[in-house]
Parts: C-alpha cells; sequence; structure tokens
C-alpha cells in the first residue's frame, strides 16, 4: 500500500510540475507582460519603457529559469537601479536588499504579491479558499447523501414509477448547468419582482455570517447540478447490481429485500459512484467559480475571474497551484478508496 | 421456521406453462411440463440450449422475472402449491426447503462480502441461528464440501478461491439449512474436465449423506447418466421423453432422444461402426415452433399430415416401463431398436508428408508480479510451453488435449505468430517461422496456417455482413484479380461449408452459433488454407450442432488433405476425430502417442484421469473411478519437478520423492507413443482400462 | 396598439414558430412510418423518452436554421430600438414601420433590443458550433484512443498522462488562459487549431488506406480525391490572411473564421479530446480481446484496419450514446465562456452572453434572462433524453 501511494505521489509530483509549468508558460507570453507592464506603469508607455520595465522585473529572462525562481529552485532575479539600489522579487518593499534571502518561491513559501489586490499572495489565496471550503462542506452535505439516495432508490427496481420520476429529475438538473439554475432560483426564490422571496439573491452576507437565508441558494445551485450526474451514476451501477447473479442468489437463499439492497447490493453499487465523486472536483471548481461569481460571494472562484480578468499573473498562479493540488489530492483519495471498497483489488 | 414433514412426492410439477411477454408478443418458454420427484431422488433435465431447462428451474422459484408469468399447470413443494404462496412464504422457503446452485460459480458470489458471511447468512436468516452457531455450522459445512483449511476460507472473499473452490462453496452455502430439494442448473459448466468429476462426486455424496432430493439441469447426457436417477429430455419448451434412466438411455421412445444420442460421440465405441449422426436443420426460435410437433421438421420419422396437424400432442406413457412416457404420435409404428442406417462410409485420405515441425519449442512470458500496482522491478516467468516437440503431416489430426492454463492457446498463438517463441524452433516445409512475427510472414505462409476460434459468439465482426468478411479475408490472402472473382470464390466457400449462398448478405446476429462457426471454418479457408488450428471448435454449439460442424471439418479435411491442429478437452470427440492425441498439462507435453495407444493403456497417469473424468453417455461402459484432489495449479506458480505430482496418485510408487525433484524425462513407450513420467515400466504394464465396455 | 396578454404573446410565438413545427411534423412522420428500416435511428422511435429528446433537439435545430433563414425571427437581434429598453414581454413597438413586426414578444432587454430574436438567432450559433467542435473532439480522441488501448504499453502510458493532465485542469482556469486577446494575439490559438483539426485528415487517411491498400489502383484516386478536398477544407479552415498562420493565398481561402470564434472551438475540442480518448480507450481495450479481432490479428491485417474496422464499428453504440451527451456538455461549456464574456463578442446573441447581461437586472427585470436560460436547459434536456434513449434501445438487442 506504501509503494502505492508513493508511486500516486509521484505521479501527481509529476503532473502538478507539468501543470503549473503550463500555467507558467500561458500567463508569462510576452502580450500578458505587456499588458503587466502597462497596468503597473501607465498606459502610454512606449516599446522601449515596457522592455525597461519587464528587463527590472527580471520577466525577460529564459522561461525555465524565470519558472525556477518561481518555484524556488533558482536564485531569485535582481535588478541594481540606477540609483544603486536593488529591486527583486524577494525584496519586499521597504527591506534592505542584503538581509533577503536568494530563493523565494513556492517551495520557500513565498507565492508572490497580487497587482489588484496590492497583498501577499498567499494571504489572499488562504482567505478566500476558506470561505469557498465553507461553501463546499455545504455543497457536500447536501449533494451527495441526497444524490446515492436518489439513485439508489431509482436503481434497486429499474423500470419502475419511482425510477422512471427519479430519473428524469436527475436528468433534468444534469441538463441545467450553475448559470441556468442559479438564474432560474432567483427569479423564483429571491426577485424582488414576482419571485417568492424566501431568499436572498446574493450571498456577500454569507462570507461573514452565514444562515440559511443567504447561503441556501448559491449551495443549492451548485449541488444540483452535480446532484443529477451522481445520481445517475448510482442509479447505472445499482441497476446493474441488481441484475446480478449474487444478488439472485441471495434473494433465492431468502434473504428479504431491504436486506438484499443493505447488505448485498449497496458496497457493490457504490464502488463506481464514489471514483465519480471524487473525480467531480475539477469540475464542482466551475461551479464553485460560477456560482460565486453570480450571487457576489468573494471566495476562491470569485478571486480566480478577478485574477485572469486582471491579469493578476502571480496571483493567478497561485490560484492554479491550489486547484490543481486539490484535484490531484481528490484523485488519490478516489483511487485509495477505490481500492479499500473494492476487495477485488489487493494492494500487497 | 420449521420443516415440514410430508410423505408424498418433493416437488410435483403439473401441466406447467410459462410465457415471457415482450412489447411485440408472449414467447412461451414452457409448454405442458409434468415432473415429479420423490424424496430422495435426483431428476436429471436435459436438453439443449433455449429448450426451457433453466425456466423451469425459476419457475420452481418462483423467479421469473418482469417478464416471466406461469400461465398454466401447477408446481406443487411437498403438497403445497407454490404458485399461491405469498412473497413472505416463499421467502421462507427459498434456501432453507429449496436451494439453488448455478452455472457461474464467480458470479453467484458476492464480490464484496466475505465467504463465512455469506454461508452464516442462510441458518440466521430461516433459523434465527445465533452467530457463533451459524459460523460453526459454516465451519462444519466447508469441511464437507472438502475444502482445505476451513477457517481461513470463510475468511476470504470469493476472488481468493479458483473456480472449482468457488463452486464448492456454493454448494456449501445450499446445504447449510438442509434443504429437501437442491436444483443444480449447469453446475459445472464453467469447470475444467477433473475438477468438474470431482465436483460432481461430491454433489452425489452430499445428496446421500443429507438426503436431498435434486433436480439436475444439464446439457451433458454423460453427466446425468452419473448422477441421477431418472431423466427428463426436453426440446423447445417441451418435455419429449421422460423416464428412469435405463429406460430412456436404452430403450427411448421418442426420435429426438434417439438423435441426440446419435450425435454424440462415445469413447468406448468405434467410430466406423458407430459414425456420429448430426440432427439436420435447426433449433425453432421459441416464437417460430412449426405446428404439430416441434420436433417434426427434423425428424427422420416425420410422416406429412399427422406429424405437422396442427394440434397438441399429449404425452403418452409406455407400457412396462416405470413411469416411461414419450411425447410422439409414431411410438408404435417406429421400430425403436433397428440399427441406424449407416450411410456410405467415407474412407479417409492417405497420410503424407509433415508439414509442421516442433522442436523443443519454449515460449515463456515475464509479468509483472503484482499486475495492478506492479512495475517496480519485481517479475515472474510464467513458462507457457516447455520443450514442445512433435510433428504434423498432410491429412492428419493432431489433437492437443488439456485443460485450463496447460498452454495449448500460447502454443496457438506461437504458431500463428502472434508471438514468438523463446526457444526452438517451428518448421513449416523445413522453414523455420517460430522467430517470424505474423507481420513479417508472406501471405502465403498466413494463409496456410489459419485457425478456427471457440466461441461463435465472438468469432464474426458484428458489424460486418458474412460475404464481406470472407471477401477481405480473400483480399488478404491475395486470392481472385477482382472484386467479382472474389465474390465469386467466396460463394464457392459457402457452398463448401454448406450455407446457403443467400447468407452472404446476412448480418453475424442473424445466424445461429452453428452457422457462425461455419463461416468461421469457410473464412479460415478463404487461402486454401494447409494447417488449421481449431480452438475447441464444437465446445460452446449444441449437441445436435456439434455432429455437424464436426463432420463438417473432416470433410473438408478429406477433400483438402488439411493437417487439422484440434485443440480441445472433450475426449470423446477427440477419440472420434483424430489420428494421433498429445496431452499437455501446465505446459508439459505429458504423453503424445496415436488415439489408441494414448486411449488404452499404459496412461500417462494424468491421461488416465481425464478418461476417468469425462462423463460418458452409455450405460454400457464401466469407469475406473479416478478423483483428482484439488485444483490445478496456476501457471504462474508451479509445482516443483513434474508438474503433476501435486494431483498424481501414482506419486507414491516412485521412490526417493523422485517427482518433487525432477522433471521426468519423456520415456519412448511403443513406436511414437511417449510419457513424461517417472514410474517404472513395471507398473507402466500393470495399469488396467480406464474405460471399459461391459459385454452385451 | 396595447400590449399583448400572455395568452396572445404565446400564441404569436407559436405563429412565429410554424416553419418548425412544419419540419418537425414532416420529419416525425416520416421517421415513424419508415422506423423499422432505419436501424438504430428508427429505434429510438419505440422510446418515449428517446422521441421526447429527439424532438427537444430537432426542434432547436429547426429553429436555428430557420432563425438563419430570417423566417422566424422579427427583429434584428442587435438593433437598438429607442423606449423599448427592458420593457416587458408583449409591449408594442412604438412607431413601428410598415412591415416591421409590431411588438416585443419576450420584451426589450437591457440595450433595448428584441429577447425573442436574440434567443432564436443564439439558437444558430449553438446549432452550428457544438456539434461540430463534438465531431473534432471525437476525431482526435478516436485517433489517440485507439492505439492507446489497443497496443497499450509505453504508448498508453504517455497519452493516458497526458490527457489525465488536461483533465486535471480546472475548466475555467483553461478558458481564462487560452481565451483571451493576449493569446490569440499570439498565436497558439491558430497553432492549437492546426493541430487540433488535422486529425480529421488523419482518421480518415488511415481509414481508407488500411481498407483499400489490397487494392492500389483504386485506393491511390480515392485516397487523393478525399483527402485533397478535406485538406482544401483544412487549410481554408485554419489559414487566415493576417493571422500567424497563413499558408495559403486569400482567393484559395472558402471561408474565415473569426479569431474569437476559432479559439472558443480550439478550447472546447481541447477540453472534450481526452474524456473521449478515455472512453474510446477503454472501449478499445474490451474489444480487442474478442476473437474476431484475434481472425484478423491471425489472417495477417495490419494493426490500423483491426483498430479501424473491427474495433471501431463495434464500439459506435457507446459511442453514439456518448456523442450526444457530449454535445450537451458542449452546449454548456458554451454558455459557460460566453457566461464569462469570454471569446464571443461582446453583443453576440448567444445564450451564455444574454443570460449573463440579463442576471445584472435579475431582480428587478426576469424576461432578459430566463428565455435563453430556459432555451439552454431546454436543448441540453434534450440531448441527454435523446442519449438515454439511445442507450435504452440499443441495449436491447
Amino acid at each position: 500500500m506504501g509503494l502505492f501511494i508513493l508511486r500516486r505521489l509521484g505521479v501527481m509530483i509529476l503532473t502538478g510540475l507539468c501543470l503549473t509549468f503550463l500555467v507558467f508558460t500561458l500567463t508569462n507570453l510576452y502580450p500578458n507582460l505587456e499588458k503587466l507592464a502597462k497596468t503597473q506603469g501607465n498606459f502610454r508607455m512606449s516599446d522601449e519603457e515596457v522592455s525597461s520595465f519587464l528587463e527590472k522585473g527580471g520577466y525577460l529572462q529564459p522561461l525555465p529559469v524565470k519558472y525556477g525562481e518561481w518555484l524556488g529552485v533558482l536564485p531569485s532575479h535582481r535588478y541594481t537601479n540606477e540609483d544603486g539600489s536593488v529591486q527583486g522579487r524577494c525584496i519586499l518593499p521597504g527591506q534592505d536588499a542584503a538581509e533577503a534571502p536568494n530563493f523565494c518561491g513556492i517551495l520557500q513559501g513565498y507565492w508572490g504579491f497580487s497587482t489588484v489586490f496590492k497583498e501577499e499572495v498567499a494571504g489572499i489565496v488562504g482567505k478566500r479558499l476558506a470561505l469557498t471550503g465553507k461553501l463546499m462542506l455545504w455543497v457536500m452535505l447536501l449533494m451527495v447523501p441526497s444524490a446515492l439516495i436518489l439513485g439508489v432508490l431509482a436503481g434497486m427496481r429499474e423500470g419502475s414509477a419511482t425510477d422512471r420520476t427519479l430519473s428524469t429529475v436527475a436528468i433534468t438538473t444534469t441538463a441545467t448547468p450553475e448559470y441556468v439554475s442559479g438564474v432560474i432560483l432567483i427569479a423564483v426564490f429571491a426577485s424582488s419582482a414576482v419571485g417568492l422571496k424566501w431568499f436572498k439573491g446574493t450571498a456577500t452576507s454569507a462570507m461573514e455570517s452565514a444562515n440559511f437565508e443567504n447561503f441556501f441558494l448559491p449551495v443549492l445551485t451548485i449541488a444540483l447540478y452535480g446532484m443529477g450526474y451522481i445520481a445517475r451514476m448510482t442509479r447505472a451501477s445499482m441497476a446493474e447490481v441488481m441484475t446480478a447473479q449474487y444478488i439472485r442468489t441471495a434473494r433465492l437463499k431468502g434473504v428479504s429485500f431491504p436486506n438484499i439492497v443493505m447488505k448485498h447490493a449497496l458496497r457493490n453499487a457504490l464502488i463506481a459512484p464514489f471514483t465519480v465523486i471524487m473525480l467531480q472536483f475539477p469540475w464542482l471548481l466551475n461551479g464553485v467559480v460560477i456560482v460565486e461569481t453570480l450571487f457576489n460571494y468573494k471566495g476562491f472562484g470569485w478571486t480566480l475571474v478577478q485574477a485572469a480578468g486582471n491579469n493578476d499573473i502571480e496571483l493567478l498562479l497561485g490560484v492554479s497551484v491550489v486547484s490543481v493540488i486539490v484535484v490531484l489530492v481528490t484523485q488519490l483519495i478516489s483511487d485509495i478508496g477505490y481500492v479499500y471498497l473494492n476487495p477485488r483489488i489487493s494492494v500487497s | 421456521m420449521t420443516k415440514w414433514d410430508y410423505d408424498g412426492p418433493i416437488l410435483e410439477i403439473d401441466k406447467l406453462s410459462i410465457s415471457f411477454f415482450t412489447r411485440l408478443r408472449e414467447i412461451p418458454a414452457v409448454m405442458d411440463f409434468s415432473v415429479v420427484v420423490q424424496p430422495g431422488e435426483a431428476v436429471g433435465l436435459v436438453g439443449e440450449s433455449g429448450c426451457g431447462k433453466s425456466t423451469v428451474a425459476l419457475g420452481v422459484m418462483q423467479d421469473l422475472g418482469v417478464n416471466g408469468r406461469v400461465v398454466g399447470g401447477s408446481i406443487k413443494f411437498k403438497g403445497r402449491d407454490l404458485g399461491a404462496m405469498s412473497q413472505e412464504e416463499l421467502r421462507d422457503i427459498r434456501g432453507s426447503e429449496i436451494a439453488m446452485i448455478y452455472q457461474e460459480p464467480m458470479a453467484s458470489l458476492n464480490p464484496a462480502m466475505k465467504i463465512g458471511k455469506q454461508l452464516m447468512e442462510v441458518p440466521m436468516i430461516h433459523e434465527g441461528t445465533p452467530e457463533k452457531e451459524a459460523y460453526q455450522r459454516a465451519l462444519e459445512v466447508v469441511t464437507d464440501v472438502k475444502l482445505p483449511d476451513p477457517k481461513r476460507i470463510l475468511n476470504s472473499y470469493p476472488h481468493q478461491l479458483s473456480g472449482g473452490q468457488q463452486q464448492r462453496i456454493v454448494i456449501a452455502m445450499a446445504l447449510m439449512s438442509k434443504p429437501s430439494l437442491l436444483i443444480l442448473d449447469e453446475p459445472t459448466t464453467a469447470l475444467d474436465v477433473t475438477v468438474e468429476a470431482a465436483v460432481v462426486d461430491l454433489v452425489k455424496d452430499l445428496g446421500k449423506k443429507y438426503g436431498t432430493s435434486m433436480l439436475f439441469i444439464s446439457h451433458n447426457l454423460g453427466l446425468v447418466l452419473e448422477t441421477c436417477d431418472r431423466i427428463c429430455v426436453m426440446y423447445s419448451g417441451e418435455a419429449v421423453e421422460t423416464g428412469s434412466i435405463e429406460d430412456v438411455f436404452d430403450k427411448m421412445q421418442h426420435p429426438y432422444t434417439q438423435a441426440l444420442f446419435r450425435s454424440i460421440p462415445l469413447p468406448g465405441a468405434d467410430k466406423n461402426a458407430r459414425p456420429l449422426k448430426a440432427i439436420p436443420g435447426n433449433f425453432p426460435l421459441p416464437h417460430e415452433r412449426p405446428p404439430g410437433c416441434n420436433f417434426g421438421p427434423r425428424c427422420d420419422y416425420f410422416v406429412d399430415g399427422l406429424c405437422n396437424k396442427d394440434q397438441a400432442i399429449k404425452m403418452q406413457d409406455i407400457p412396462g416401463n416405470d413411469r416411461h412416457r414419450s411425447r410422439c404420435l409414431r411410438i408404435n409404428e417406429i421400430d425403436w431398436a433397428a440399427p441406424m442406417a449407416l450411410e456410405d462410409t467415407k474412407t479417409k485420405g492417405a497420410i503424407g508428408d509433415v508439414v509442421l515441425k516442433m522442436d523443443n519449442l519454449k515460449k515463456y512470458y515475464e509479468v509483472a508480479a503484482n499486475a495492478l500496482f506492479g512495475g517496480s522491478g519485481a517479475t515472474k516467468v510464467v513458462k507457457a510451453n516447455e520443450t514442445l516437440s512433435f510433428e504434423a503431416r498432410e491429412s492428419e489430426t493432431l489433437a492437443i488435449v488439456g485443460e485450463s492454463g496447460c498452454g495449448k492457446s500460447t502454443f496457438a498463438k506461437v504458431l500463428m505468430g502472434l508471438e514468438t517463441a523463446t526457444e526452438g524452433k517451428i518448421l513449416l516445409d523445413n522453414h523455420e517461422i517460430q522467430d517470424t512475427p505474423i507481420e513479417k510472414r508472406d501471405t502465403k505462409t498466413v494463409a496456410d496456417v489459419q485457425m478456427v476460434f471457440q466461441n461463435p459468439f465472438d468469432t464474426l465482426n458484428p458489424s460486418m455482413t458474412v460475404g464481406r468478411q470472407i471477401i477481405r479475408a480473400l483480399e488478404i490472402f491475395k486470392v481472385g484479380k477482382n472484386e467479382a472473382e472474389r465474390r465469386e470464390r467466396m460463394l464457392s466457400l459457402l457452398d463448401l461449408v454448406k450455407l446457403p449462398r443467400e447468407f452472404a448478405d446476412r448480418m453475424p446476429r442473424q445466424l445461429s452459433g452453428g452457422q457462425k462457426q461455419r463461416v468461421g471454418i469457410a473464412r479460415a479457408f478463404a487461402g486454401d488454407a494447409r494447417i488449421v488450428v481449431a480452438d475447441e471448435p464444437v465446445s460452446a454449439l449444441d449437441v445436435s450442432v456439434q455432429a455437424a460442424v464436426t463432420d463438417l471439418l473432416m470433410e473438408i479435411q478429406r477433400e483438402h488433405k488439411t493437417t487439422l491442429l484440434f485443440i480441445s478437452h472433450d475426449l470423446s470427440i477427440v477419440r472420434y476425430l483424430s489420428d494421433r492425441v498429445m496431452v499437455m498439462y501446465l505446459g508439459h507435453v505429458v504423453e503424445l502417442g496415436t488415439t489408441e495407444q494414448v486411449f488404452s493403456p499404459p496412461y500417462h497417469p494424468y491421461t488416465e484421469a481425464l478418461l476417468s473424468a469425462v462423463p460418458i453417455a452409455d450405460t454400457s461402459v464401466e469407469k475406473e473411478h479416478i478423483v483428482l484432489e484439488g485444483d490445478i495449479p496456476s501457471a504462474m506458480n508451479p509445482p516443483p519437478g513434474c508438474p503433476f505430482q501435486t494431483r498424481c496418485r501414482w506419486k507414491s510408487k516412485v521412490p526417493g520423492g523422485l517427482c518433487e525433484k525432477e522433471v521426468p524425462p519423456v520415456r519412448q513407450m511403443a513406436d511414437g507413443h511417449q510419457v513424461k513420467c517417472h514410474l517404472s515400466d513395471e507398473e507402466f504394464n500393470n495399469m488396467t482400462p480406464v474405460i471399459k465396455i461391459a459385454a452385451e | 396598439m396595447d400590449p399583448l396578454s400572455w395568452g396572445e404573446i404565446l400564441t404569436r410565438i407559436f405563429l412565429q414558430l410554424t416553419p418548425t413545427w412544419i419540419a418537425l411534423v414532416l420529419l416525425f412522420v416520416v421517421s415513424v412510418m419508415f422506423k423499422r428500416k432505419l436501424g438504430l435511428y428508427g429505434k429510438l422511435f419505440d422510446s418515449t423518452v428517446g422521441m421526447i429528446g429527439f424532438a427537444l433537439v430537432m426542434f432547436w435545430v429547426f429553429t436555428g436554421i430557420f432563425g438563419a433563414l430570417d423566417l422566424i425571427v422579427t427583429h434584428d437581434p442587435l438593433a437598438q430600438v429607442s423606449g423599448m429598453k427592458n420593457k416587458v414581454p408583449g409591449t408594442p413597438l412604438a412607431g413601428a414601420e410598415e412591415g416591421e413586426y409590431g411588438w416585443y414578444l419576450l420584451g426589450g432587454d437591457n440595450l433595448a433590443r428584441d429577447v425573442f430574436s436574440r434567443v432564436i438567432t443564439g439558437a444558430w450559433i449553438v446549432v452550428q458550433i457544438a456539434p461540430i467542435a463534438t465531431a473534432f473532439a471525437f476525431m482526435v480522441g478516436i485517433t489517440l484512443g485507439l492505439p492507446a488501448g489497443y497496443y497499450g504499453g509505453k504508448l498508453d502510458t504517455f497519452l493516458s498522462f497526458l490527457a489525465n493532465l488536461i483533465l486535471a485542469f480546472p475548466v475555467i482556469l483553461l478558458f481564462y488562459l487560452l481565451v483571451t486577446p493576449e493569446i490569440v494575439e499570439t498565436g497558439i490559438p491558430a497553432y492549437m487549431a492546426t493541430f487540433l483539426f488535422v486529425f480529421p485528415l488523419i482518421f480518415v487517411g488511415i481509414l481508407l488506406n488500411s481498407r483499400y491498400y489490397t487494392q492500389p489502383n483504386f485506393r491511390t484516386p480515392l485516397l487523393i480525391g478525399v483527402l485533397g478536398v478535406m485538406g482544401w477544407l483544412y487549410l481554408s479552415l485554419i489559414s487566415e490572411v493576417g493571422s500567424k498562420v497563413h499558408v495559403i493565398p486569400g482567393f484559395m481561402d472558402l471561408f474565415d473564421i473569426p479569431g474569437g470564434i476559432l479559439v472558443v472551438f480550439v478550447s472546447v475540442v481541447f477540453v472534450n479530446s481526452p474524456t473521449v480518448f478515455r472512453i474510446v480507450r477503454g472501449l478499445a481495450l474490451d474489444i480487442k480481446t474478442r476473437d474476431y479481432v484475434a481472425a484478423a490479428q491471425t489472417r495477417g491485417e495490419g494493426p490500423w484496419y483491426i483498430m479501424l474496422w473491427e474495433i471501431l464499428p463495434n464500439a459506435r453504440g457507446p459511442l453514439i450514446v456518448d456523442f450526444c451527451l457530449r454535445i450537451g456538455y458542449t452546449t454548456i461549456l458554451l454558455g459557460t465562456l460566453g457566461f464569462f464574456g469570454l471569446g464571443l463578442p461582446p453583443e453576440s446573441p448567444d445564450w451564455g452572453s444574454t443570460i449573463n447581461e440579463g442576471r445584472k437586472f435579475l431582480s428587478i427585470y426576469l424576461h432578459p434572462a430566463l428565455p435563453p436560460a430556459l432555451a439552454l436547459l431546454s436543448l441540453v434536456l434534450g440531448l441527454n433524453l435523446l442519449a438515454d434513449g439511445l442507450r435504452e434501445e440499443s441495449l436491447r438487442d
């Protein structure tokens, strides 16, 4: 088992490196840098001024070198201004160049400085991630149990009226992306014009104190889309298991129907959906971004939009690293869980 | 619940009819079916696939699914009508009074539940037995089914056991509550012959020990003969003949039963005196049954106006015999004792020169020790083929016999060029081909060596017409100058395999299994193959079709002087058609010789066990009873020394534990007869024949 | 003129959609009549779910087509009419000229444009892009997934790693990185298009060659003809005067794709391909163990013939089902892009952009955001139901 996790970790780190390098490359393309220079300086900069700005910031070094610096495996670039002062990535404003460390990158815990928020990236990411974590926790608490119950109920008697009804519900929710369901939910429950006015149309206040009124709609919006998908997987898996020979064995052994479902079918039926739930994370992140934008909840997804929309390179990189790590860790959990749930796979 | 005491018959099925309902129509699966099972009696239910025998079993269990329904008749268990019972009552009976054993042991055990739990569940549900007691009971029963180390077994998951062990667990599960009736649905079809023999033996013993009545469903007449007291033959949803084993086997009174017996090879009988006779035509689909007698269109005794008159034919008692009944209008007119009309005897083509020669062929695989998470260096060598040497001649049929894991498929792959040999030589017309993978072989070589596959439902590409598939083979073998010529040739190939020419435009799904297999044969002969490897070509077919396909292969061989390498585990058919036999076990050739030599002593101990394991559907045959212990070892982990030593009953006759230390040398017994064994000549000479035909 | 009541609005919309209804009824009548001869497509008409789904999908397809032919739309979807800003559905057009439609059937949006016409025009954008982009993704996924599954080994490890790499990437981040004017400027989308869009050529080339190489006289002209036409289309697609990829002169260029649309197209294909790859690889792994594959091997067929003619046709069931689902997913992705204002021009009437604009005033005006939202919902639902129906029917025999 240990070896298996080690191997997975290796692949994970490799994947992480590849992905961050990709993001790094894309954000560090010249047009992006030029835009950065102009937003930092002023918009009427000449081409020479732009390149001298970039030269000072070390942006014109070869890409692998810059990546190495950002990662923290290469000493950081320093530039001596004409007045003798030294500027560099590692030297915080007001700090003496001699005291600043040579290496400052992700590995040293330095994530860079956001040009939009004028704060350290690590701080922003931490704060926003906590807010999104709260959102996700409630989403999972709502989505996973209801999806599994829905799927199991539909799948245990394939073709029955319950199955037809629940399957239609599940298909409808998978066909409704967050930006559609969000709009409909707001229209029905929160619109001041005609709606029921049960909930609030924004979740800004939920950042400090979340309650049912201001938090339920965003949570429901994300949960609905994922719920349908997981429920359908569970249903398919359950329906397949229910037609398996060993279920017939159990039935002809005299096991009662509730016991067949609970003792014999459930564990086998949950193997597939479990993997799916875990692999849903990259895409749940999508939902988070949409919902946070729609409900104006300033979490991680919202930060991503801000960073990308304003060409905040360091922040965007930080956000990417976190999301990639989240995705990879859930994949690892999914693998381990699969092994745990499925006794046919033995890891020696 | 309490077991009821009841004196009458355990199971009475009276005029049962079961139908399945689809969107389009009602499909009758079982019609007017009656059978009685007395206490302690074992009744065999025999028929080809689709005849409704499994439906009867499910009907008894009242588990026909959403589409199936009993539309007539009754099923009484210990005098009580099962059809009138509530779900509650049925659940009480299932597992405690009636238990069932299925075809696929792996599929019928819950993969995510430990064996112990699955076993203990039965008494816990039905008798409310406390857990501890249930565990004790499980231990007992597992010991009863002769599994080693019962505690470990109870604590393991199904996938950790071999197929044979799994089937024993399924049997144990059925016996947990000491049922009065045991239904066995093809319980050994998925198992190897020697394992099958042991399981059948076990079922027989336990049936006696627990006093259980049995309903034994099988397509194999030989197995039924070995296990049952009475037999019921089914054809197309109806019972056509029922009676005691002796009556039905020796004094059959229905044309279908007779035809069935004439179409299966018996290892005791001579192939010239008793050639196989295939049943003409095809099994009717359930919604296309003919009027009158279902068997009419295929029957030799068919009388127009009588047999096809649109009326239901009733079962008739055969006077003088014990509860012997038959569903035929012409019972009294047919001379049942008349010998089979012999067709003109065909002389086999003379055996010619050596075309294929294997010399010390070896094939080893390297596999990761842990397939899923491996790759960290630890590899194992699997010796799939170990020093294979033999030669095959023109017009000769060489049978390769062995059970799963014996290396026969690997050998076929190496010969075909899908894999290259690790060591040794393959000479095709004195031409070394062992190192030439198929893509480097010239068209002639490829066309010369072709293969017929086992599974008819898998051998044809489902999304291409039959004709197109044969034409493609012709294109590849560069036969014919243009499309028109190839089409002509394709049609003549269809003629060769006796299929109507209109089949060229059909899709494979419109063909029956036997017809598909014929197309597979036609495709193999597209480039006038000289060597054809037939990998169990008939084992997946129904008995009545097997004979026809076997005959076809032999006929083409006569005409084309083909060398046939016939891979099979069925010794009856091997005896029937082969000139020489090679017996393989775990990659080794343990015995090689002419058919006569292999089928008579001295045997290799494994050949001896194989012969004893084959069920023979002939009451006049007596077999020596040899049951092999345990399962076939995994090729990944073969035993040291002689590969067969773990199961050999002669092992103690070899001094000094030689069997465990050394691989035996190849011994020349008689001209062309070789055996790989440590036994002394004296022991070999004292061997007695396994199969004896009782004096008439 | 008076504002229309809801009954009148619905009646008028119904009448406006007459061409769609006619086409739908014709299609269904013909299909049901010949359903026994139409294979899997015909069997679809045995399943209620499948028929409903198919009807929904074809409703939008016909509406999109007739909308583009100017048969349904009532106003120019981009024209702003003074006095119609945020007007409720059924508001009569102030000062309507002769021959101009007198009402905004579904009201006016924030910029005083006709919501109804925008929804109909938006359908055309989706109906064009989603299936084509999905088809390209399938070409890429199939061409790479088949050898990965068939050969296995190092190639499989490498390709699977790449696929997982892309799959581990949050889609939205990828869009934000790829679909910006700066990236378009660097030419990366154009290069990616050059790479991704070459797959259909490779696919068809190998497909025909593996089948007909035994008859060179037939094969060579066939290949030259087919690949010639496809090559020209391909070059027209990727090449654009003035962009980074400019390989053929302008007069030979059959059509131009605006940079914004191209980048949307490329990213959607890019995001979908790895999933298709995984599905195809799995199917290939399963089917390659069949005896008919072994039979093809033993008669000396080349690996590509086996992959494309023995394995692929027998994987078509699950692939067709997934194709329907994936068009739905692509529609959702396109909406997402519109929702974040990525790629498509800001005034574009596509549903995602329209929802995005409408949502800002959602608490006061519902009518600009709801119609496109419901349109998107019904199309994707239709595709999902269609896939379900197809799956059910293909499993039946």
